[in-house]
Formats: C-alpha cells, sequence, structure tokens
C-alpha cells in the first residue's frame, strides 16, 4: 500500500535544520512519501542528501527528491518582487517538497512546472514448489 | 549570524590563497556525467597524464581525487590550480542496480558502500572549493533536484560556477534544454571524450577564475 504523508510547514518551522532533516528522513525511511509544503533551505537540501547516504544499507536505498518553487527567470519583475515579498513574510512555506524513499519511488520526472513521480512494480513473489 | 560570518572568513581565505596561485578548482556533477573523463583531458593536455579511471557503471570515482600544479595557457595569460576530481552526487544508491550491471553481490554491496561515503566526501568538500565545474550530461533531463540543489548551493557559497554540457557527440545531446534549465549561467558544450569544443572551455574557465 502507498503511504503519502502531508507536513505542513508549521510542522517543520519552529525545529532546528537537524531535526527538520531526521523528521523527513524518518518519514520515508518507513517508507511513505512524504509531501511537505514549502520547502527546506538550500543548505538543508544538501545535508538531506547527506545525511541520506549516511542511512543507506541493504533496505534503505535512499530518497527520490523533487521541489517545486514558483521561481521562474520567465517571471516579470513585479511577480519576482511579489514573490519576494511573500518569502520573506511567509518564510519557506511557498512550492512544495517530494521525498520519496527509492525502494519505492523509481523516478521523480521534473519538468519546469510539473512534477511526474513513477513508482516501482511489487516484485512478484516466488512460489514455492 | 555565525553562517554569515563563516561564509566571510572562508571568501577571505579563499581570496589569499587565489592570490597566491593555488586556487582550488572542484569539478562536481551527478554520477555518470564525465567528470573523470573531464579531468583527464585536462591533465593530458596539460600534463600529458590522465587522473583517474573512467566505466560506463556509475560511481566509478568513489574517492576525491586531486591532481596538483596544474598550469594552463591562452591567449597569452596563464592559469594555475589543483584540480579535485569529486564522486558524484546522487540522492540514491542501489546495490542491485551494480549486480545488474554484471558484478557479483560482495562486489557491489562493497561499491555501494564506498559510493555512499564519497557521495559525502564531495558534500564536505564543497567548503573548500574556490572555483567549481558542475559537469552535467547533456543527454539527460537537466532538472533533476540534484542538478538544482548543487548548483542552488555553490549560488549560496559564492562560489564561482562554470555549467559544462558534456556529451555533446551523442545524438540525444539536448544543449538548449540546459541552457534553460540554467539561463544565469554561462553553458559551455564539450565533449569531454573526444575534445570537442575544449577550446571554448578553457578560455571560460580564464574567464571565471583567471
Amino acid at each position: 500500500m502507498l503511504t503519502l504523508h502531508f507536513v505542513p510547514h508549521y510542522k517543520i518551522e519552529s525545529l532546528s535544520s537537524d531535526q527538520r532533516i531526521k523528521k523527513l528522513l524518518k518519514l520515508a525511511k518507513q517508507n511513505k512519501i512524504v509531501v511537505l509544503e514549502g520547502r527546506l533551505r538550500k543548505e538543508e537540501e544538501t545535508e538531506l542528501i547527506k545525511q541520506t547516504m549516511e542511512e543507506i544499507n541493504t533496505k534503505f536505498k535512499g530518497i527520490e527528491l523533487a521541489v517545486i518553487y514558483p521561481e521562474s527567470e520567465s517571471n516579470s519583475l513585479v511577480t519576482r518582487a511579489k514573490n519576494e515579498v511573500i518569502n520573506f513574510l511567509l518564510g519557506e512555506r511557498q512550492g512544495m517538497t517530494i521525498i520519496g524513499p527509492a525502494t519505492i519511488v523509481k523516478k521523480i520526472k521534473k519538468d519546469p512546472d510539473q512534477i511526474t513521480l513513477l513508482t516501482k512494480e511489487k516484485q512478484k513473489k516466488k512460489r514455492k514448489k | 549570524m555565525v553562517n554569515w560570518l563563516q561564509r566571510i572568513i572562508n571568501r577571505l581565505f579563499r581570496n589569499f590563497f587565489k592570490k597566491k596561485g593555488h586556487v582550488k578548482l572542484g569539478l562536481y556533477g551527478p554520477p555518470n556525467g564525465g567528470k573523470t573523463t573531464l579531468a583527464n583531458r585536462i591533465c593530458k593536455d596539460w600534463l600529458g597524464e590522465e587522473m583517474g579511471s573512467v566505466s560506463n557503471i556509475a560511481h566509478e570515482t568513489r574517492e576525491i581525487q586531486i591532481k596538483e600544479e596544474i598550469h594552463i595557457k591562452s591567449d597569452g595569460k596563464e592559469l594555475s590550480f589543483n584540480l579535485v576530481d569529486t564522486p558524484g552526487i546522487a540522492t540514491k544508491i542501489d546495490y542491485e542496480d551494480f549486480i545488474n550491471a554484471g558484478m557479483k553481490e560482495t562486489k557491489a554491496k562493497k561499491r555501494a558502500k564506498e559510493a555512499t561515503k564519497g557521495v559525502i566526501d564531495a558534500i564536505k568538500w564543497l567548503d573548500e572549493m574556490e572555483v567549481v565545474i558542475v559537469v552535467l550530461d547533456s543527454t539527460k533531463n537537466p532538472y533533476s533536484q540534484v542538478n538544482i540543489t548543487m548548483i542552488g548551493n555553490l549560488e549560496a557559497r559564492n562560489i564561482p560556477v562554470l555549467v559544462v554540457a558534456n556529451k555533446v557527440d551523442l545524438k540525444k545531446s539536448n544543449v538548449k534544454k540546459l541552457e534553460a534549465a540554467f539561463p544565469q549561467y554561462e553553458i559551455v558544450a564539450i565533449s569531454a571524450k573526444y575534445g570537442d569544443n575544449i577550446d571554448e572551455f578553457y578560455k571560460s574557465l580564464f574567464k571565471l577564475a583567471g
């Protein structure tokens, strides 16, 4: 069974960077696809990759990660300024982050403004003779 | 505040050594983008020897490799740097992928373990870099989160970045897609394997680090 776990931003905003990463990784290790409102800070995303590597073993094979963020070079100056103000007021609450365990999520395809999440086919159990 | 202060100190430290001609130039990117092939190309062009082994199986480079004192010349100018080839950055490493590529289980598990350590080391070394060349496979989707996270992180650390669109010799190569993904950067399209457009690459390197 596929489980999607939504994490509203207020659940992580009071946490330290390390606590945020540990919380999200813990959920991914429970084979849940995490949908986080907003995004982590840039240095936290890198730290998430680092800590994921530290956790890898024969059962946990890492994560698939994708961030959608309303930030485009094609945006007008006014739109970008508006986004900056929203960011300042709301923190990193804009956009969405998806973290899926690699044992379940085969690939997250990302084109500028959309995400396609492909899951792995369930392996057929071998029949005992 | 502490991070901000740390960044300024790092920057001053970097600039001090840069002036002395000891620029640390890092090659970063996802696995199988051609970092070591480019490192070999640079070393062969200017030192007459290769730097590391390459393979079609991902994570061939699992340790940081350094080649010191490379001096390159272009348009009468000279640039000296220490070249740091790093393991490919990934968010997942599955030993079964190596088995599917033809490895035995013990060897595959060992490779996976070394590869995870390699990614950690590559991230730790980010702080040491003064200039970074991000090597991307131009046949692949450039919007992968690893690429975006890596480049965003370098930007946040104020490290000058040159993005290389590698493997332009392949039919599937799509440099325009890469340019659209990272419009704020100069993209140099090359084939590290065959040396296509390599002079343009050296010129861009001079512009960035010279």
